[in-house]
């Protein structure tokens, strides 16, 4: 029973965390093990079991396109299938931007002479270098508060002295993965499989909310000490806008899990770079000369603006 | 605040001048920063808004006796998120293109500062005909700041208003980039309270 003990409840919260990130990274057909790319021009699909070889070659069965852009159809130009008939191999005429994900559509697979329905199929390049990049880019090129201009009530308000901004910073952080992964499972588990789409706003703003009072009830148990130095930021969290900008996001472009851990990550970081930065600023600022027009809030708008316009300038940059 | 004594217009007006959502308040700063590019979308953003306001205060002002006060602000969340899904439904289904041009702003309406505040300070101890003018008057405020904001960076940046060749040429291209929203949005809080200076100055004599 040690194993349950309250010394290893954040040993075991972690583990059923992994278990259900691990779980997470399935592809969403049940009769399609895998996808992947290969070469330059090729995507793999794995099968779990084998599939009819006059199906499987027929190259109308599949129709393939960049994500970001469904009307231009990628031309396949041979499919190959291997001795097992589980993995089959598009070529594709020209070659593949394998930083977009790709979509695959295999309609009505059949195998053993059943038909086993049409799979969509999401193909992307897996590996940690694209999480880091979405990390970094979440983080840094596509800065929420500089790039994207969300959750300023909150940075305008906070970023006046370094140590509320640092707190504020790793609070949010903590929250918004929470937040996050728990409505990226209820989305994909839950919304999607029945058809609720549209109750996303409500569902993850009711969600925003569920975690922070969680947060606020745990910590308040656990870690009085941290309690005192951050209890005062929950309240804040849940009036930023990145908070529930980001699990809308994450729906729309429908990440897997780990993506989603990333962006949300990234998000709660660049929010804290961005209050660290702005902060240090502001705390000059006390000893400036401002005219008396611009003091408070006007100034600080106008050094977001250089902020935002030095922060332009990791536009396009991408890594890998 | 015990319930209002002011008259329909003193709500609108005050929504409008005295306590303006952008330049006043200083809440919701982030869609006239970030979508504020043009006038069309600061109407079209305005509008929703207006709509979401008008609609939650009349909701709230209607079932105040019946919230408990311990579980208000959950119930108030509840509330906007239902009035702003339909409303996202409603431009989504009528009007794709300004939709697609506003993207999430019209979503993230839902985390809109004024809203509540509007809701926790004034809704929630008024008759509904009061809270109704009181939105309205905050939805106009929101408007007229979104409006005022993306005439600025229209005209300077591409020279036209709401499609419209006024100019004849690109004075600054800079106000088209998005950081230039905080810049303009600083300047106009700037004469604002230059404004106010001047103002109380007269009044001194």
């Amino acid at each position: 029973m040690k194993i349950l003990g309250r010394k290893y409840l954040l040993l075991n919260i972690l583990l059923i965390i992994c278990l259900f990130l691990i779980g997470g990274c399935k592809p969403e057909h049940r009769f399609v093990k895998k996808t992947a790319f290969k070469d330059t021009n090729k995507i793999v699909i794995e099968f779990a079991g084998p599939v009819d070889e006059t199906w499987a070659k027929n190259r109308s069965n599949y129709t393939a396109c960049e994500k970001p852009d469904p009307d231009i159809r990628l031309k396949i130009i041979d499919v190959s299938l291997s001795a097992d008939k589980k993995k089959a191999t598009l070529v594709f005429a020209d070659d593949l931007n394998k930083n977009q994900p790709h979509v695959v559509t295999a309609t009505k697979i059949s195998s053993e002479g059943k038909s086993l329905g049409t799979a969509i199929l999401n193909v992307k390049k897996f590996y940690l270098g694209y999480l880091f990049s979405i990390l970094i880019g979440a983080m840094i090129i596509n800065n929420f508060v500089f790039t994207k201009y969300l959750g300023l009530c909150v940075f305008f308000g906070v970023s006046q002295k370094k140590s509320t901004a640092v707190g504020m910073g790793i609070t949010f952080t903590l929250v918004i993965v929470a937040s996050a992964m728990m409505s990226w499972f209820i989305y994909q588990f839950v919304l999607q499989p029945y058809r609720l789409d549209f109750l996303q706003i409500v569902v993850f703003i009711g969600l925003v909310s569920l975690s922070v009072q969680a947060v606020d009830t745990i910590l308040r148990k656990v870690n009085p000490l941290l309690f005192k130095a951050f209890g005062v930021y929950l309240v804040l969290v849940i009036a930023n806008c990145i908070i529930i900008a980001v699990p809308l996001i994450l729906a729309d472009n429908e990440y897997n899990a780990w993506e989603s851990l990333m962006l949300s990550l990234g998000a709660g970081l660049g929010f804290l770079i961005a209050l660290f930065l702005m902060s240090s600023v502001r705390e000059r600022l006390e000893l400036a000369n401002v005219p008396p027009t611009y003091r408070g809030l006007p100034i600080a708008f106008v050094l977001a603006g250089l902020f935002a316009l030095s922060f332009l300038g990791f536009s396009g940059m991408s890594i890998f | 605040m015990p319930a209002t004594t002011k008259t329909n217009f003193q709500l609108v007006s005050n929504g409008i001048l005295n306590d303006n959502p952008i330049f006043r308040l200083a809440l919701s700063m982030c869609p006239a920063v970030g979508i504020s590019t043009t006038v069309m979308n600061g109407i079209m953003l305005g509008i929703a808004v207006l709509f979401v306001q008008v609609f939650s205060s009349c909701t709230i002002a209607l079932i105040k006796d019946h919230i408990h006060p311990r579980i208000r602000i959950p119930t108030y969340t509840l509330t906007i998120a239902t009035w702003v899904t339909v409303i996202d439904l409603v431009l989504a289904a009528y009007m794709p293109a300004a939709y697609k041009e506003m993207g999430i702003f019209v979503k993230l309406i839902v985390a809109f500062a004024i809203i509540t505040m509007r809701l926790e300070v004034f809704a929630c101890k008024n008759s509904v005909p009061a809270s109704f003018w009181d939105g309205i008057g905050m939805g106009l405020g929101f408007m007229a700041g979104m409006v005022a904001i993306g005439f600025v960076r229209e005209l300077l940046g591409m020279g036209t208003i709401l499609g419209y060749d006024v100019l004849g040429f690109r004075p600054l291209l800079f106000f088209v980039l998005p950081a230039a929203g905080f810049f303009c949005v600083g300047i106009m809080m700037a004469m604002f309270n230059y404004m106010e200076l001047v103002y109380n100055r007269k009044k001194k004599g």
